[in-house]
Formats: C-alpha cells, structure tokens, sequence
C-alpha cells in the first residue's frame, strides 16, 4: 500500500508536467486542427532557457520560470508565423508533416549549438524531504505540483474571463464566423500558441529540475506522452488535457514500479492505440462526423 | 506473354545494362568501398520510399511507423542468417522477415486503419515505438545492445534484384484494378465505398504490402551493415523514410527514386555532421510543404514528362 | 413483391428524428421521384438506403431475382454490390483522377483477375484490363465524354461533372440507381439534357430510377410516382398531378399562413 502511494505521488508530479505540455496540444488542436509535434521541442527548449537562467544569470527558481515562459511564448508565436500561417489552407498532412519539420529543426539547431550531451540541471530547490504515513515527497514534487496547479487556473481564468479567452472558444469552433463577427482570428491563434508554449516551457524548466538532466532529444518522449495524454482527455479539452496528464503520468509510475520499467513506453503507446479504437473522442472531446 | 511489349524490354534492357556497368566498376575498385555503401543506402531507401508511398502517397494513408516493419524484417533476417550462414539462409532470412512484417502489418492495420489523418499517424508512430521495445527487450534479439557479427550476403546484385522487383511489383500493383481501388480511398473514401470498393480490406492490403517491402528492406540493412540494434528502428527513422516520400512527390514512385538517390548522396557528403544533416532534412521539410506541397514530381511519373498530352493513356 | 421495400424506415440523430417511419414500394422499372422542403430528410433517406446510416428502425428489402436482402445496416460497398449506386449532391468525383479512372475504379467490384496477376502482369491482366477498358469507353461515349477520357475529372465543366458521376454510377452495373438532385445548380438547357439522359439510359440499361429534386418542372415531367417528406415524414405520395394539388404538399412548400388565408 505504501508503495502504491509512493508511486501515486511520482506518478501525479510527473502528470503535472505531461498535463501542462498537453494543454498547449489540446488548445493549438482546438484550434487548428494541428498536432503541433514541435510542441515538444518548445518545452525542450524551455528546460534549456532555464538552465541558461538559472546557471548563467543566476536567477532563483520563480523569475527563472517567468522569462522561460516569456521567451517560450515568443518562440510559439515565431514558429506559428513563419511555419504554420502559410499553411492555412492546406491539408491536414501538408501541416503535419511541417510540424515533424519544425520539430526536427528546433532539435538539431539546438544540438548544433549546445552539444548533443546530456547536461545536469543546477540545484535551485533544496533537496528537503518529507515523510508522509511512510510515503517519500520531495520539495521539487511540491513546487511541481503547486505550480501546475497555479498555472491551470490561470488558464481556466484566461479562457473563460477574457477576451481573448472567448475569442479562443469562437474560434475553435467556427473559424470563419469568428472572422465574421469582428473577431481577429489570426492575432487569436497566436495568443493560442503563445500560451501554450509558455506552459510547455514552464514544464521544460519543472522537468529539468525534477529529473535534474536535459538534452536536446528530450522533448520527443515526453511531447507524444502529453500528446497522448491530451487524446486519452479528448482532444479540444481543457479540463481533458489535465485528466489526461495525471493518468498517463500515473500509469506510466506504475507500469515501472510494479512491472518492467522497460515497457513503460511501450504500454502508454498500447493504452494510445486502444483508446483510439475504442473511444477516439477521448473521456471528453466532441464527436464530429464527415457530412455526406 | 503479353508483356513482352517493345517498352518492356527497353526497360529490362536499360536494367541490365545499369547493372553490368555499376558490377564493372565496382570490379575495376572505381567505386570504392565508400562509394558502395551509398549504392547500398540508395537501394534500400528505394526500398522503403516507395513501399511508404504505396501507403501514404498513393492510398492517402499517413503511417509514421514504416521504421517498424523494417526493423523486423532486420531482425529476422539476421537471426536466422547468424544460424545459417548460406546464401540460402541470407534468402530465407529476407523471406521471412518480409513475411513477418506483412502478417504484423495485417494485424496492426484491421484495428487502427479505421482511423483517419493525424490519428492514424499518432498511432502508426505508436506501433512502431511498441516493436521497438519488443526487440528492445527480447533475449533473442539481444536487448538494447543488438545483434553483430551478421554475415553479409548483401551485394550490388541482390540490392539490383530486390530494388528492381520493388518498384515493378509495386509499380504493376498500383496500375492494376488493385492500385486504383487504393488510389480511390485517397481521393474521397465514402464515394470509393459507394462504388463499390471495401475500403478498409484495401487499406489493409497496401499496408500489408508496404510493410512486406519495409521487411525485404530492413533485412538487406542488416545483411550490409553487420550490425543492428532497436534504436536504429526508431521514430527518426520513419521521418527519414518519409522525407524521401514527401520529397519525390507522394503519389510519384520516379519522384521516391528520385528524391533516394537525392538524400543519399546528400548525407554522405554530411556523414561527420549530424545535426548539420539533419538541419538541411528539417529546413527541407518545412520548405517544401510551404513553397512546393507535391513535392519534386507531384503524383506524376518520369515517363509522363516524355507523354505528348494528347496521346492515348495505354495500360503502361 | 416490388423492386425495393422500405418499412417503417426511422433514422434519429441524438433527440432529432430526421427520418421517420416512412414507406415505399419501388417496382422494378419505375421512375419515382422524392421531393420535400430543405431539411426534410431526402438526403438521410439516401444515406439510409445506401448503407451510410444504420437505422435506427425499421427495414429496407432489396429482391434481386427473387432473393430478397435487407440493406439496413450493410456497409456501402455491400450495399453497392447488391445492386444500388449513387450519386451525391454536392458531386463527390475523384477529382485528381481522369475521367477514365472514375469509371474504371467503379468497375473494380466485377474485377476476375487476383492480386498475382496484377503484381506479375499475366495475360489475365492484360486481356480483362483491355475489355474493362472497352466498356468505360462505351459507357462514357453515351454521356458524350469519351473524347474527354484523360482529363482530370476537377477540370470538366460542372454539367460534364454531374454527368461524369451518373456514369461512373452506372459501371457499378446497378439494379437501382439514386440520384441526388442531379439538376442542382444547372441552366434550363442543361437540366432538359439531364432529362432526356435520365429517359435514355432507363430504357437502355432497364434500370429503376430514385431521385431527389427540388427543380419541379424535371419531377413532374419524368417521375411517374412520386414522394412527399416534411420534417422527416412522409406526408404524400401519388402520381405527379395528383402531388400537385395536394393540400399538405402546398402548405408544407408554401408555409401554413399561405393556406390558410
């Protein structure tokens, strides 16, 4: 039972970053009906920024999260501009395989000017422990918490209080009559990755920490996990994309505490390719069908 | 036999011609080991192009596992040829691993070929990382660290043979009643199944082939290169595979040719820098889809480029 | 027994019943004619009939050659080989293909020759590819569009395109073909060509003919019978002159305000 709780804990901290990659899955797919692979590489990204933050100019953990977040956004709206808008009208592969490209750019630029080795991530936080009925938490878990928890509620607020927030929702859901009803599409699909990527990069910089090691491959894995996560949600879904994350983080922690931790990959690629036979809305997508 | 048409036999011709020369070189040591070794990469990226684009280019279906299918011809063909060192073991190998991989494409793709565009690539991508740790994990296959030592049997004539019964199968597959019946699904699927055509037993059977060829493919790579291990296999690889299909056109099995040789001799002149490569990959991808989306040939062949417009479409 | 018998036919999408309980008797060898107000279920019921809907109650028979087959349910491509072609409403071509292609991929479901003679070209291959090619042509010499035979069916003007998916309908060789407002959308020359097409190949390929039409002058001019649907009901079926001076039919056309004053 301990031990169960012990991987439950892992398990929720680890799903707190797969959830806050996947939001900005979810809300860019919401939007643009775009997988945006180099969401991934965004987060990368955001673990390297940290680490320059943290070690270069030596800033504490929160304002080296806030210009992560800054910096990422920026990156997010570029990558949008330059690679993406072109593409408006054309179909969904022609997209997607300029996302796999933009992806593949983001890695190798970076592994061209940082090196392929892994690097070690400086100690921001204090490595102090706690015992609760016999389960280990760290205070790294706790920041990683808390601040995913900070940030989704930020967002909830973003999409439901603002005006960009109802722009966001009118138009992921008719793109054209948003543009009737005076609405900016094109400044709206920018905010929309703005705010993803700022999230991916606060993730970035959790994940570094947590983990305390970052490459320029890193995003790969953890991008299609969250990517995972936000299908298992229903793609589209705020509120998805969360529950998505802390199952798929959970699962993953118990898959390699209880059985081969070599299969813990494979398993989540498993549970993707069933949920898509069985349910590919997801727990709370929108079913939509081809009109004949 | 009717298909000993005049354009045939130029084709055989012109075949084995290519194959006397390239042999004469090779013999001579004009092209050198280095050399080889391109030739070789050429051949199998043929291989797998136009497999890949039987699939994705030709019946719309986006598959971002082909890596997969080939890493299990790769395995097969190496285990049973470290058992039978024998040009028989090296031909049985490849016979097996193309088969394995057609009856893992046949079960793989009845579930998830029900899924569409970005789904379905999500979930090919998926599969191949799942065979990946399979072989990653497997005592026969020897884990993380891979099989060395396979014998190679892999030669300029059985890259000639394999690679040009690739494209003429693949090739009389797609002009045949078959092909079109894989071609309508790209078009528009609920109007090819309201002609008539079963839609998913088609998507299926071009994965089945496709994945048959990935098979031939991966088990040609381990009988050349000596030595494999999982992560060979893995996403970059597919990516790999489909750069050439997006480059060449998808829909254009001149334009895979094409779009192989293209790359190969492209990465061997990048060989000592990676990330330089896959820079120039990356830029490439991206490029393309804005500026040219059909690629080098769109979905048409060299010999249409020869084709006077108004002259009669013969079966070709 | 008629050609095809469609009984207490539902279709509902969540709360909303787009068709319901309707039934029809198609003879063989009949012209009959659906019409409605936008929205009345026309289109549903073709989807229900060629397998793109499953009902949701009710049943749809098809006697072929005394050998009666439920359709409600099948897949589309069944549905097709049982004897039913269509067209679309809003033209579903493949578009990037030639015109020849269209009709041959309609073909494939009659194909003898097996997968290995497609990969190694026997003469099976050549000799049934030959013939197939042969009746496309004919096929598409009687809508006037064998000269047109290589080009992309996206570059045909959109009359030839509406006759193009009426040709490629027929190569599935149908019992019963569905056509989906083929006059939408074309000049008063162009539908009194549609007309005496439609004329023609009925009497050429003794085919039974179902189509959906919102031009009037083409319904009552070929369609001996004729069905009325509103809100998903059938509210009138009869001979066209008959339709004509139904009551419900003009109310449902018309509005209520209109009838009543």
């Amino acid at each position: 039972m301990e031990q169960f709780l012990q991987q439950v804990v892992n398990g929720i901290s680890l799903g707190s970053i797969y959830a806050l990659i996947a939001l900005g899955y979810t809300m860019v797919y919401g939007i643009i009906n775009l997988i945006n692979f180099a969401h991934g590489d965004v987060y990368m990204i955001g673990a390297y920024i940290g680490f320059a933050a943290i070690t270069y100019a030596k800033l504490g953990f929160f304002p080296a999260l806030v210009i992560t977040m800054i910096l990422c956004a920026i990156l997010g709206v570029v990558i949008e501009r330059v690679a993406y808008k072109p593409l408006r009208n054309s179909t969904r592969i022609a997209v997607l395989i300029t996302a796999i490209g933009v992806s593949l750019l983001l890695e190798y630029v970076m592994m061209f000017f940082v090196g392929a080795e892994v690097r070690s991530y400086p100690k921001v936080l204090s490595g102090e422990v706690f015992h609760l009925v016999g389960v280990v938490i760290n205070i790294q878990q706790i920041y990683i918490v808390v601040t995913a928890i900070a940030l989704m509620i930020l967002l909830q607020f973003i999409v439901h209080k603002t005006k960009i927030g109802k722009a966001m929702r009118a138009v992921s859901v008719d793109q054209d009559a948003a543009q009737l009803m005076g609405i900016k599409v094109d400044s709206t699909i920018s905010y929309t990755f703005a705010i993803g990527s700022a999230f991916a990069g606060a993730a970035g910089v959790l994940v570094g920490i947590y983990y305390n090691s970052i490459d320029p491959l890193m995003g790969i894995m953890p991008g299609l996990k969250a990517f995972i996560a936000a299908v298992f949600g229903g793609i589209g879904s705020i509120p998805g994309a969360m529950i998505g994350g802390l199952s798929i983080g959970i699962m993953e922690t118990l898959v390699s505490g209880y059985g081969n931790s070599m299969y813990r990959d494979a398993a989540v690629f498993a549970f993707l390719i069933i949920i898509l036979i069985l349910k590919p809305t997801g727990l709370l997508g929108k079913n939509t069908r081809e009109k004949v | 036999m009717k298909a000993l048409t005049k354009k045939n036999l130029l084709i055989l011709g012109a075949i084995l011609l290519t194959f006397t020369v390239v042999q004469g070189l090779i013999s001579v040591g004009i092209i050198n080991k280095f050399y080889e070794i391109t030739i070789a990469m050429i051949c199998i990226n043929i291989i797998l192009a136009v497999s890949l684009n039987l699939v994705t280019g030709f019946t719309g279906q986006f598959s971002l596992g082909h890596a997969g299918f080939m890493s299990i011809g790769a395995y097969f063909g190496a285990v049973i040829n470290l058992q039978m060192e024998s040009t028989g073991g090296f031909l049985l190998g490849i016979f097996a691993g193309a088969l394995a991989a057609t009856l893992v494409g046949i079960l793989i793709g009845i579930p998830t070929l029900r899924l569409k565009g970005d789904y379905l690539a999500i979930a090919t991508l998926g599969m191949a990382e799942i065979i990946r740790v399979v072989f990653l994990n497997l005592d026969i296959t020897n884990g993380a660290a891979g099989l060395s030592g396979i014998p190679r049997y892999t030669n300029w004539l059985w890259l000639c043979f394999f690679t040009v019964a690739t494209v003429l199968l693949i090739n009389n597959f797609i002009k045949s009643s078959y092909g079109r019946a894989c071609i309508s699904i790209r078009e528009d699927e609920i109007a090819a199944e309201s002609m008539g055509i079963n839609t998913t037993k088609y998507k299926v059977m071009a994965f089945a082939i496709g994945a048959f060829f990935a098979g031939i493919a991966g088990a040609l790579h381990s009988s050349y290169f000596y030595f494999i291990r999982p992560d060979i296999f893995g996403f970059l690889k597919s990516i790999d595979i489909l750069i050439i299909v997006v480059l060449g056109g998808m829909g254009s099995i001149t334009g895979s040719i094409l779009a192989a040789i293209l790359l190969a001799v492209l990465t061997t002149y990048l060989q000592a820098f990676t990330a330089v490569r896959m820079i120039i990959y990356a830029l490439l991808l991206v490029v393309i889809m804005i500026f040219r989306p059909q690629g080098i040939m769109g979905t048409k062949e060299i010999s249409d480029l020869f084709k006077s417009k108004k002259k009669d479409e013969r079966i070709g | 027994m008629p050609l095809l018998s469609v009984d207490k036919l539902t279709k509902s999408f969540g709360g909303l019943t787009a068709v319901s309980n309707v039934t029809m008797n198609i003879e063989k060898g009949e012209l009959v004619g659906i019409i409605g107000p936008n929205g009345a279920g026309k289109t549903t019921l073709f989807n229900l009939f060629t397998g793109v809907y499953t009902p949701t109650s009710g049943s749809i028979k098809l006697d072929s050659d005394g050998e009666v087959k439920e359709l409600g349910g099948l897949k589309p491509y069944n549905v097709t080989k049982a004897g039913l072609a269509r067209t679309f409403q809003n033209i579903r071509l493949f578009k990037d293909l030639t015109v020849l292609d269209n009709v041959r991929i309609a073909m494939h479901q009659n194909i003898q020759y097996k997968l290995p003679s497609a990969f190694f070209r026997f003469n099976k291959f050549y000799n049934e590819e030959e013939s197939l090619r042969e009746e496309a042509i004919k096929l598409l010499d009687i809508f006037h569009l064998s000269h047109k035979k290589n080009e992309l069916a996206k570059n045909l003007p959109y009359g030839e395109q509406r006759h193009l998916e009426i040709a490629r309908a027929l190569a599935t060789k149908p019992a019963i073909l569905l056509l989906d407002e083929p006059a939408a959308g074309m000049n008063p020359n162009e539908t009194a060509n549609l007309t005496e097409t439609i004329e023609w190949i009925r009497q050429e390929f003794k085919l039974t003919i179902l189509l959906i039409e919102h031009d009037m002058s083409l319904v009552m001019k070929i369609c001996e019978r004729i069905y009325v649907l509103d809100y998903g009901m059938m509210i009138a079926s009869g001979k066209p002159a008959e339709i004509r001076a139904n009551k419900k039919v003009i109310e449902a056309y018309l509005g209520e305000d209109v009838s009543n004053a």
